[in-house]
């Protein structure tokens, strides 16, 4: 066990990846000398050379659609993002190219590439560097889509996606890559739970809790707070997107009977609705209560002022938690 | 280069050198005070400087006419400053205030002003080079070529040149004639990028070629020269409806943004950088010719230094928006149905003991 932060995590995970496979590279912008605007593959052109770990030009259509063409010819890119509202002028390529690929070829080609992208707000930053689009692509068939809460998934979820055979779009919490926590680098990944499997953070009985990502703390912090109102909250991290894993959600809201989904994103047309669907379906007799969504507002991302009024937080957790209990 | 003979300068008047000194000193220390600022935490998100680019903004804003319109990027302060904006105001716009250009709505990368002809800065790299070239296209659409006839100006970076947009752009405006000059201002650098790391053409303007547009490439430290090009290009735009691809070369004097320590910049470059910096350089060029003399110089730089400083106290009396104003201007025409509850209120759908709330208005409830 070693101490590290989301982002230390991240690089090791992906110094694995490279090690585990010589056809995985890394491309992105300032990925190589530089290491990353976040730092997370620092020092990997350095162990690994300037054709494992590729510095691009200022093009991100073209990462993407280089990285398919390189996929289709065997090797697995790992592709960073810089920021979350840099996707767009890929968005293209990823759901034109990446996205069907593999469908529209009968499953003759597969495309196992990683798209890395810090997303979320929370660190005083402002448009296109704080959005949460995950959905987009969550609502994209044929991609696979995780996030991580936490260093230890942030090390092995990075592995796992690397060593996948499908395209997974990566969404790292921005805020959280300097929250730091116990990793097991030792361990191989035969153990670690799949990725795309949710996993039961705090078990509880009277309410149950959804979120990934950045809300993966908050969300465990309502917990605590929650239980000394006599409250236990079970909260589940969500880690995949798409496809979702629906059975962990149903088995644990037909126990406690009551469910909210917090993210980050604009409830409008969020993972919260779809999963508040799939819920009210599967689980109509076992609700005491409609499923509660928390999320940002349904404005474009607010200059850094007006943040903190934008974003989901501790107390509006609490808030949806008690208008559950109110039904 | 410059002419250190001063025969270039005898041409100019020198009210008209002067007043060049003056924006770039007045950038250099709104810049130099704007990263201050931004280490105290009074600026949120990020927050890119001019410095290093003195020269070249006080040239391009030069060779503008009033009428003609100005798209930049992310680095702009300097742009809005020359353009005649009050530094108050791009302060408190900096600072997120309501008594900035956009009521602190835009901040430091997205300033805005219509009424200078400013059409904003853009934070998503390439975003504005599409928005300039359908601007230049509602001029032509609208009036014939005439030498007043106004024209767009759109600024890029160097690493700019290597996104799609850019190109898509260059080939509508040759294509359909747009008033247009595209300028790329080449610092060097796209963040820890060199231009030769970048681009498969690394001198910039001949990415012009493949659209057949003319270009040319001027020494971005050199105001007179940068002046003398854009005013040459515009001109093109104007009566030809010629678009041009104008390129500066300069050099960023600190880090892609004011957090960004630039580590990948040896030590010999901060040397050559701080002997090559441009407001010395110009400085000591108008006091050889006789433009300037020291004593007036000092107070241009002290005038300089209050303009700022009020410009400081101006945004910090400003109030932050209210929570309230997270809805606005969402839409032109307000839906009956938008959530405009009050930050804070939840957002999920009210409980029966609740009462009416967010969730009763059809909002994202
Ligand atoms: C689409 C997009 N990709 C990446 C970025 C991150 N980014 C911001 S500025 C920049 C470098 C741009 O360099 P250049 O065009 O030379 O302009 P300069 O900053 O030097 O003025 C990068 C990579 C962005 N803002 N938008
Ligand atoms: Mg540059």
């Amino acid at each position: 066990m070693t101490t590290l932060t989301l982002s230390r995590a991240l690089n090791e995970g992906l110094r694995k990846a490279l090690e585990a496979n010589a056809k995985a590279l890394i491309m992105g912008e300032d990925v190589g000398k530089l290491g990353g605007v976040f730092r997370v593959t620092d020092g990997l052109q350095k162990d690994f050379g300037e054709a494992r770990v590729i510095d691009t030009p200022l093009a991100e259509s073209g990462i993407i659609g280089t990285a398919i063409g390189l996929a289709l010819r065997g090797y697995r890119p790992i592709c960073e993002i810089q920021f979350d509202g840099f996707i767009f002028p890929a968005f293209d390529q990823i759901v034109s190219q990446l996205a069907k690929m593999r469908y529209r070829s009968r499953g003759a080609v597969k495309l196992p590439i990683v798209v890395r992208v810090p997303f979320g707000g929370g660190i005083g930053a402002v448009e296109h560097h704080s959005e949460s689009p995950e959905a987009l692509f969550a609502h994209t068939p044929g991609l696979r889509v995780i996030s991580c809460g936490d260093p230890a998934d942030a090390y092995t979820m990075i592995q796992q996606a690397a060593s996948s055979d499908d395209p997974v779009l990566f969404f790292e919490p921005k805020r959280r890559y300097w929250d730091k926590a116990e990793v097991d680098t030792e361990g191989g990944l035969a153990a670690a739970l799949p990725m795309d499997s949710a996993r039961v953070l705090v078990e509880g009985s009277d309410l149950t809790l959804l979120c990934y990502g950045p809300m993966v703390r908050t969300c465990a912090e309502a917990a605590v707070a929650a239980a000394s109102d006599g409250r236990s909250l079970e909260v589940i991290d969500l880690r995949s997107l798409a496809p979702l894993d629906v059975e962990t959600i149903f088995a644990s809201v037909r126990k406690t009977g009551r469910c909210v989904v917090v993210h980050e994103a604009v409830v409008t047309g969020g993972l919260g609705a779809e999963i508040a669907a799939q819920v009210t379906q599967e689980c109509f007799y076992s609700l005491e209560a409609p499923v509660l969504r928390v999320g940002a507002y349904t404005t474009p991302y607010p200059p850094s002022r007006l943040e903190e009024h934008y974003l989901p937080d501790l107390d509006r957790i609490l808030d949806a938690v008690d208008r559950s209990f109110g039904y | 280069m410059a002419d250190p003979a001063g025969e270039d300068l005898a041409r100019e008047d020198p009210a008209v050198l002067r007043e060049y000194y003056r924006q770039m000193a007045l950038i250099r220390a709104f810049e130099l005070r704007a990263a201050e600022m931004y280490t105290r935490a009074k600026i949120g998100g990020y927050c890119h400087l001019n410095l290093g680019e003195e020269a070249t903004v006080a040239g391009l804003t030069a060779a503008l006419h009033a009428e003609d319109f100005l798209f930049a990027t992310y680095r702009e302060h300097g742009y809005a400053l020359a353009r005649g904006a009050d530094p108050g105001r791009v302060m408190a716009e900096l600072f997120g205030r309501e008594a900035g250009l956009s009521r602190g709505r835009g901040g430091s990368m997205h300033l805005f002003d219509s009424q200078i002809r400013l059409m904003g800065g853009y934070g998503i790299v390439g975003g504005q080079v599409p928005l300039a070239t359908g601007a230049a296209f509602a001029l032509a659409y609208r009036g014939g070529p005439a030498p007043d006839a106004p024209a767009v100006m759109c600024l890029l970076g160097d690493a700019t040149t290597n996104i799609g947009a850019f190109h898509e752009s260059l080939n509508l405006a040759a294509l359909w004639r747009l008033p247009v000059v595209y300028v790329i201002v080449n610092n060097q650098l796209g963040m820890g990028t060199p231009v030769e790391a970048a681009a498969a053409e690394p001198e910039l303007w001949k990415r012009g070629c493949a659209y057949r547009m003319p270009g040319q490439r001027v020494d971005g430290n050199d105001v007179l020269a940068v002046r003398d090009a854009a005013r040459a290009a515009l001109d093109c735009a104007r009566m030809e409806r010629q678009p041009t691809l104008l390129e500066t070369v300069s050099y960023r004097l600190r880090g892609h943004s004011v957090v960004d320590p630039a580590r990948y910049r040896t030590a010999e470059e901060t040397e050559r950088l701080r002997r090559e910096d441009p407001l010395p350089a110009f400085r000591h060029r108008l006091i050889t010719a006789g433009v300037l003399d020291e004593e007036t110089a000092a107070e241009i730089d002290s005038e300089a230094d209050m303009a700022v400083a009020a410009a400081v106290d101006f945004a910090d009396a400003s109030p932050p928006p209210e929570g309230a104003a997270l809805f606005d201007h969402v839409y032109a025409t307000p839906a009956a149905s938008m959530y405009r509850g009050l930050p804070g209120d939840p957002v999920a759908a009210p409980g029966p003991a609740a009462g009416p709330g967010p969730g009763s208005v059809g909002g994202p409830a």
